[in-house]
């Protein structure tokens, strides 16, 4: 690793030399030519090849001098999985082409994965991909896909071979949103909006060029990008509960209720509960920033999904009639999920779906069960059978 | 914000020290005759403990010939002890008493518990948290009257601190138990690997060692160090409570495969594991806060005791229960973790208590 030198003084030589008012896009594009996108990646592909913590410092000096970012939360599945996938077993021609106007967020991505028939054994997915010529045609079913009304490319999980077990013959690709074939229906849930959607997949055509990694590796190469899945949705979760007790500590404070010794308890429980949380998460930053990565993520997860629930449905006791109250039940379709500000009924909804999404509880559960305690697996009466002929 | 929560190589090195002398000195089969009226087993161990490897001195200040060690040194033999329920007065001597010596200035006192040879007492209820509405001795004249029930490490003690009032004014009292204005009676109790005595003085000759917010602040200290320590106590005996279940599970069969495999059985060790995660988080931030003192230190133990004694229990709960009739046996060691997880419950405030105490620190000034 280089030291932290280079990467800073470059991105002041940068600032120096470039307008902060120079159009977004050419701005963009310039500073990841320049190697000050993501500094610790590969020079040539947006960075310098130096340590990852040169990234904040670099980070803070545009911030200061008043240039665009690259709005980050609008495209994380981008450049929290997209990213990490390409380089990780994307050709030269295709970290080249996908990965600038991705880190510019010219290009935002989403992730089709899910399917009806296949949540939690992703491995079942059944959307099929059959090779023709030189590339191969689409047909299926995806859900539960955030931002596919907004993106350009799509990570894409798909069937190659129906003849070999569930998870070997599945391939991996990026797949171009602009297709005709591609329909894509907003899928609203119990809060009203519709952060995700549906993705109906009919004859849509892939070269061969967009796909990444070997003709049935998919699942190993799924399994890259939801590692990087799991730890941004368990850091996610950790901020939102941690806002989420404040605000339910406000109430509770101001709540003619929390006078009953019955309801102080039951707030402190979860008070508690909150503060030891954030304290597991502090020794497991901890943890990985000594290098020792544990499994506490996927814990956390469970922890804190269980905490937004908790909390909010207490809340919404707490507020009485106040409570009886819900902001909006119209059908938006928001980019990025915020709980800040957001009254308690649609809290308590929303964080529903957070023992659901990125691996639920009970999955979770089997993870910790089995890979840390090192417990005999489930049973899995599929496992070594060919695709087509499991039952599903 | 954060304190280093992680273990530090000295302390890996420490545990592992600590781990192998009590793995020798503390069998189960052996701490479990404690329950068969063997009042030697205590003794045994101490002995056998302090001689190998100073553990009384291990917090003790360098200058008054201990070990030096910090809290959160002192924290990972605690959770070795909980680990094997070690029947020794390590949490009511070498961490209460000691801190309240210290506290009171009283450093001559606390060179003679460096060995082992002496073992000191804070004779309050094993229950309490502050001493707020107890029923204190009386001192007149350097003599000491009145009764303490349910005190906890009094069976090797060799020096008695008494809060005593005079008058309305708290002070510290240091008694020697072997006079005969001195009485100790041990309880047949829940936990006989930290038995309860009733202790009774009658006219007890005193050597006065505080008064007033000296003493206070004294007992304090020594009560939220018991606190600090106690929270790594009841981890140690989580994780094995947790280890034990895990690996009886893996070779115990039923309908033709390991009782681990079924998930009803792997959610709930899960959950266990991910508590015990959680309890260490607890306990380790407390033993780093609790040094410095303060409303930083009281929130980090507080915190803690309202975390990791329902977590010790559930563990021990458990173990018991996934282990099926052989948990129910005199023979298994569960027994022995579930009754120090029950009394450590209640030790010190229960959890409740200290969720109480807390939410009065949240009300708005």
């Amino acid at each position: 690793m280089s030291d932290a030198r280079p990467a800073i003084d470059l991105a002041r030589e940068f600032i120096e030399s470039w307008d902060p008012a120079t159009p977004r896009e050419e701005s963009l594009r310039a500073r990841y030519d320049a190697g000050l996108a993501w500094v610790a990646r590969p020079a040539g592909l947006g960075g310098l090849g130096c340590a990852p913590e040169d990234q904040r410092a670099v980070e803070a000096a545009f911030t200061a001098a008043g240039f665009p970012d690259n709005n980050a939360l609008a495209n994380g599945i981008g450049l929290g999985m997209a990213a990490p996938t390409i380089f990780a077993v994307g050709t030269d021609e295709q970290k080249e082409r996908l990965l600038r106007p991705l880190w510019t967020g010219e290009e935002i991505w989403c992730q089709l994965f899910s399917e009806p028939g296949a949540g939690s054994d992703l491995a079942n997915v059944a959307t099929r991909a059959v090779r023709t010529g030189d590339g191969w045609v689409v047909n299926g079913q995806k859900v539960w896909t955030s931002n596919a009304h907004n993106a350009v490319y799509a990570l894409l999980l798909a069937r190659t071979d129906p003849d070999l077990p569930k998870h070997s013959g599945l391939t991996y690709f990026a797949l171009d949103m602009r297709d005709p074939g591609v329909e894509v229906r907003p899928l609203r849930q119990i809060t009203g909006e519709a952060e995700f959607n549906e993705v109906f997949l009919t004859d849509v055509v892939i070269p061969d060029t967009d796909r990444l990694g070997d003709v049935n590796n998919g699942w190993l190469v799924a399994m890259t990008t939801l590692a990087n899945e799991r730890v941004s949705i368990g850091n996610s979760d950790a901020e939102v509960e941690q806002t989420m007790v404040d605000v339910v500590e406000r109430t509770w404070r101001s709540a003619p209720e929390s006078t009953r010794e019955r309801t102080r308890d039951r707030f402190m429980s979860l008070w508690v509960d909150a503060k030891v949380a954030d304290l597991a998460a502090a020794r497991m930053k901890q943890q990985l920033e000594a290098g020792k990565p544990g499994p506490e993520g996927s814990a956390l997860k469970v922890t804190f999904a269980r905490l937004a629930q908790e909390l909010s449905g207490l809340e919404i006791e707490l507020l009485g009639a106040d409570g009886l109250g819900y902001g909006d039940w119209e059908m938006v379709r928001p980019t990025i999920v915020e709980f800040t500000g957001r009254d308690a009924g649609y809290r308590y909804l929303r964080a529903k779906g957070n023992s659901i999404e990125g691996g639920t509880s009970e999955i979770l559960l089997n993870i910790i069960a089995e890979k840390v305690l090192g417990l005999p697996p489930e049973h899995r009466p599929d496992k070594g059978m060919a695709w087509k002929d499991s039952p599903r | 914000m954060s304190a280093d929560l992680l273990y530090s190589d000295t302390e890996d090195a420490l545990r592992e020290s600590v781990r192998a002398l009590l793995a020798a000195t503390c069998p189960s089969e052996r701490v479990t005759e404690a329950y068969d009226g063997d009042t030697s087993v205590a003794s045994d161990a101490w002995r056998a403990v302090s001689d190998a490897m100073e553990l009384a001195g291990l917090g003790i200040d360098e200058s008054l010939g201990g070990g030096g060690a910090t809290s959160r040194e002192v924290a990972v033999v605690m959770e070795e002890l909980g680990r094997v329920v070690a029947p020794i007065p390590f949490l009511t001597s070498s961490v209460i008493a000691t801190r309240v010596l210290v506290s009171c200035g009283a450093g001559d006192l606390v060179r003679t518990l460096v060995d082992g040879s002496a073992v000191a007492v804070l004779t309050v209820p094993l229950t309490t948290m502050d001493l707020g509405d107890l029923t204190l001795p009386t001192v007149a004249g350097g003599l000491v009257t009145g009764r303490v029930h349910a005190v906890a490490g009094c069976e090797l003690a060799t020096l008695m601190i008494v809060p005593a009032l005079d008058g309305t004014v708290l002070t510290l009292q240091a008694i020697e138990p072997q006079s005969g204005s001195t009485s100790v009676t041990m309880r047949s109790s829940f936990d006989m690997t930290r038995p309860v005595a009733d202790v009774g003085f009658t006219a007890a000759p005193a050597t006065e060692l505080a008064r007033g917010a000296d003493a206070e602040s004294a007992v304090r200290a020594g009560l939220l160090a018991g606190g600090a320590m106690l929270a790594s106590e009841q981890v140690g005996l989580a994780e094995w409570c947790l280890e034990s279940t895990v690996a009886y599970t893996k070779q115990r069969n039923q309908f033709g495969r390991p009782i681990g495999s079924f998930q009803a059985l792997k959610h709930r060790m899960a959950r266990l594991w991910i508590a015990v995660n959680s309890a260490r988080a607890a306990a380790r931030n407390a033993a780093v806060l609790v040094d410095a003192g303060g409303d930083e230190a009281a929130v980090a133990v507080g915190l803690a005791q309202a975390y990791c004694s329902d977590v010790a229990v559930l563990a021990a709960e458990e173990c018991v229960q996934l282990h099926g009739g052989i948990g129910m046996t005199w023979e298994h060691p569960a027994h022995l973790y579930l009754k120090r997880a029950k009394a450590d419950q209640v030790a010190l405030g229960t959890a409740a208590h200290h969720r109480a105490v807390l939410a009065e620190g949240l009300t708005p000034t």
